[in-house]
């Protein structure tokens, strides 16, 4: 397992997803299951810099391991905020039109969509949240 | 990082998208759309050399195509297969109109 503490900020994305992208290269992993991996993490990443500290400041630690057997890719979040289930978001409404349609919800329900499993546990004070996606 | 490159023509503006649209790069894009779009009734967005998107970026599609909706048109060009997967998966391949 490899590990990324880092100060949860919108500024600091880019050194995320280098992290995980580094690992997803070095397995041959294909475009697309990385874009997903990537677009899910910018996700979970934003949403603790943005709400899990605010207003103050806080550092997220970022796991990554890829089973060798079943190459099975996990990426776990943790940080020490406010306590916050994302997945208890409503679903949006996917089939509204431009018109009809609001600007949240979004991220999360990517999240879903695109990796295989996700999880959510409060433990010890911290927010984890883990998903998987097989590469 | 991500580039815009801008070409006007009278009210008609193609904007070509070089890079990735995520969380960091979207406020860029809606600055450009947000002075470009008032005299803009023809848009198109060439998404040859983009290579990522993420629901901030979605976010900014979704104004832009409320805003043109009301006065003109939008499409995108040369979505590439990875992109147009998460169109598909956020319902917004039938909001937007993508040729």
């Amino acid at each position: 397992m490899k590990e990324l503490k880092i100060e949860a900020a919108v500024d600091r994305l880019d050194e995320v997803l280098a992290f995980i992208d580094a690992e997803l290269e070095a397995r041959d992993c294909p475009m697309k299951a990385q874009m997903q991996i990537d677009v899910a993490a910018e996700e979970m990443f934003v949403n603790i810099a943005s709400y899990a500290y605010a207003p103050g400041h806080g550092d997220a630690l970022i796991q990554i391991e890829t089973d060798p057997d079943t190459r099975v890719f996990s990426v776990t979040l943790i940080d020490s905020g406010i306590p916050y289930d994302p997945l208890k978001k409503a679903d949006p409404d996917v089939t509204l039109s431009a018109e009809e349609r609001g600007i949240g919800g979004l991220g999360i329900y990517m999240v879903k969509k695109s990796m295989d499993a996700v999880s959510y546990r409060r433990e010890n004070g911290q927010n984890i949240f883990r998903m998987e996606k097989k590469i | 990082m991500l580039n815009i490159i801008k070409n006007k023509d009278g009210s008609s503006l193609n904007i070509a998208l070089e890079g990735r649209l995520d969380t960091t790069t979207a406020p860029e894009l809606e600055t450009e759309l947000k002075a470009a779009l008032p005299e803009t009734t023809s848009l198109v967005m060439d998404f040859e050399k983009l290579e990522y998107i993420s629901s901030a970026g979605l976010r900014v599609l979704l104004s832009a195509q409320k805003l043109m909706n009301k006065q003109g048109e939008m499409k995108l060009i040369h979505v590439n297969d990875v992109i147009n997967e998460i169109f598909e998966v956020t319902g917004f391949s039938d909001i937007l109109n993508i040729e």
